[in-house]
């Protein structure tokens, strides 16, 4: 658990970046940090790993202030991937990714089988991809090589800046998938920096909305489209969204069954595909149970979380049949 | 050419001292020149407010000519092998200070950006990223220096230390053509050996990742 208390950060310049921030990112969860540009999130963010420092306030790993931690020890127990990927061109991809175990003095043997073991969790042949530079990899290979990179010293912690937005729209696509399944694989604390709501929505188990250096509303991407805190949540989220959210609430569970799941991922509440959106959305809530068994006909068909609902959500915007 | 040819046999020991001290005077400033402007480049890309003022004083020296500065050091220093050395040294500095500099603040941000996200220190992340990824530019900077070193000295000739300048001088005084051929050839030819030997470490150090 990531825990800031009353956190307020001036730059030397006089710009208050963060103005009495107390907020809490619960562990394994991922949570999403989200804003018009200058609206802190960045920075909010680079405080965990010290690379920003409040000037007021504290930052609590654990309910342990990393005040009178090392920077350089508490950087290397912390993922971090940025957007511009960052990878040493002048490194294999093998020396990429064991950075960090290097730096923390692993065994070799240990090192090469964690480099072999993350390259193939996001699908890259190890025995083809370690001896290559970086240079001769693919923009969407090399972010997914940002990421692993940032895993290799097994964190309990990933702090993402906005590491999507550079790429094309199929990679980002591909590699948010990517990353839900990672985090449901690896069970991180995860803070993700974005301005791209749809990605917010699609990833976050908590969304933290900023403007200004304050923190507008706090919730889960479901919370903030059913109940925008003030009309600048609202606008921020757009009308558009929420409208057609709204109605969306009201289609039936059928109409989504080919983009739910086959398996569950974990306990599940029986439901008929006659539920409505909504309906099903209120139900997991109050039952507490993190998947859906949707039942058509006397039969089970499909399988559905929280999750999989919004991201049925976002395909219908996106104006995909479904 | 049976000239040239007579004069090379005749003064052939001649030749090959000056040979030996134009190489020696040029190695001992190019590499006393790394030894002060390679840290100095380093540092300067540290703390980049001192950047300007330290390249610029360099770049001034350069700016002196280089019989004049020989000269304003004779009274200083006497003369001997020493005075020819500063000479050499002052203007071996500014390309290899300037291209460590440049090349330094060259490296991509992002990529030191990583390194200090990941919890590298400052001189993991200079010893690790950015000099491997400097290298190029600061061997671009030592050929240049080298080039430049083995021409200048056929200058120490005249603060007495010796060198290829010396048979040149002494061909101009008598009118020799030969004999200031005897001298210019071997400093053309030092100076292309240096530079072909100096390219192809340039290549070698260009780390794998960069080519392409």
């Amino acid at each position: 658990m990531i825990r800031f208390e009353q956190v307020t950060k001036q730059f030397p310049d006089g710009t208050e970046a963060l103005k009495d921030i107390s907020v809490t990112f619960p562990t394994y969860k991922l949570t999403v940090l989200i804003g018009p540009s200058g609206c802190g999130k960045t920075t909010l963010m680079r405080m965990v790993n010290k690379l920003e420092t409040p000037t007021k306030g504290n930052v609590f790993i654990d309910e342990k202030s990393i005040n009178g931690l090392d920077e350089v020890q508490l950087r290397r127990s912390i993922g971090y991937v940025i957007q511009r990927i960052g990878l040493f061109p002048h490194m294999t991809i093998e020396e990429n990714v064991s950075l960090v175990p290097r730096l923390l003095e692993w065994p070799k043997q240990q090192t090469a089988e964690r480099v072999d073991e993350l390259l193939e969790l996001v699908g890259l042949e190890p025995s083809v991809y370690k001896q290559r530079y970086p240079l001769e990899l693919s923009g969407g290979q090399q972010q997914r090589v940002g990421v692993v990179r940032a895993l290799a010293g097994d964190p309990n912690i990933v702090l993402m800046d906005e590491p999507f937005s550079a790429l094309d729209p199929i990679s980002r696509e591909q590699l948010q998938e990517d990353l839900r399944n990672l985090q449901q694989e690896i069970r991180k604390t995860i803070v993700f920096v974005t301005h791209d709501m749809d990605e917010a929505l699609k990833l976050a188990d908590q969304v933290v909305l900023m403007r200004e250096g304050r923190i507008e509303q706090i919730g889960t991407p479901q919370e903030l489209i059913n109940q925008p805190a003030n009309d600048f949540v609202r606008s921020f989220i757009g009308m558009d969204r929420i409208n057609r959210q709204r109605s969306f609430g009201e289609r039936k569970l059928k109409e989504f069954l080919p983009v739910f799941g086959a398996e569950p991922g974990g306990s599940a509440l029986q439901i008929s595909s006659e539920a409505t959106i909504d309906e099903a959305f209120a139900k997991l809530e109050e039952s507490g149970y993190s998947y859906l068994e949707i039942h058509e006909g006397g039969r089970v068909s499909a399988y559905a979380s929280d999750r999989d609902l919004v991201k049925a959500a976002l395909l219908k915007e996106a104006g995909e049949r479904v | 050419m049976r000239n040239f040819w007579d004069t090379i046999v005749s003064r052939q020991d001649m030749i090959q001292n000056a040979f030996l001290e134009h190489i020696y005077l040029s190695f001992v400033a190019v590499a006393i020149g790394i030894a002060i402007a390679l840290p100095t480049g380093i540092i300067i890309a540290r703390y980049r407010r001192y950047a300007e003022p330290v390249i610029g004083v360099t770049a001034i020296f350069q700016t002196i000519p280089s019989l004049a500065l020989f000269g304003f050091l004779v009274p200083i220093l006497g003369i001997g092998s020493t005075t020819a050395l500063i000479a050499l040294i002052i203007y071996a500095l500014l390309p290899i200070l300037r291209n460590t500099y440049t090349g330094i603040t060259g490296v991509d941000g992002s990529v030191i950006e990583a390194g200090r996200g990941m919890g590298m220190t400052r001189t993991q992340i200079l010893r690790q990223i950015e000099l491997p990824l400097a290298l190029p530019f600061i061997m671009a900077g030592i050929r240049t220096a080298t080039v430049l070193t083995v021409g200048i000295a056929t200058l120490a000739t005249f603060v007495g230390a010796g060198g290829l300048g010396d048979i040149i001088y002494r061909g101009l005084q008598s009118y020799n053509n030969s004999l200031v051929l005897v001298g210019a050839l071997p400093v053309a030819l030092l100076a292309i050996g240096f530079d072909l030997i100096l390219k192809w470490i340039e290549k070698r150090a260009t780390p794998r990742g960069l080519k392409n």
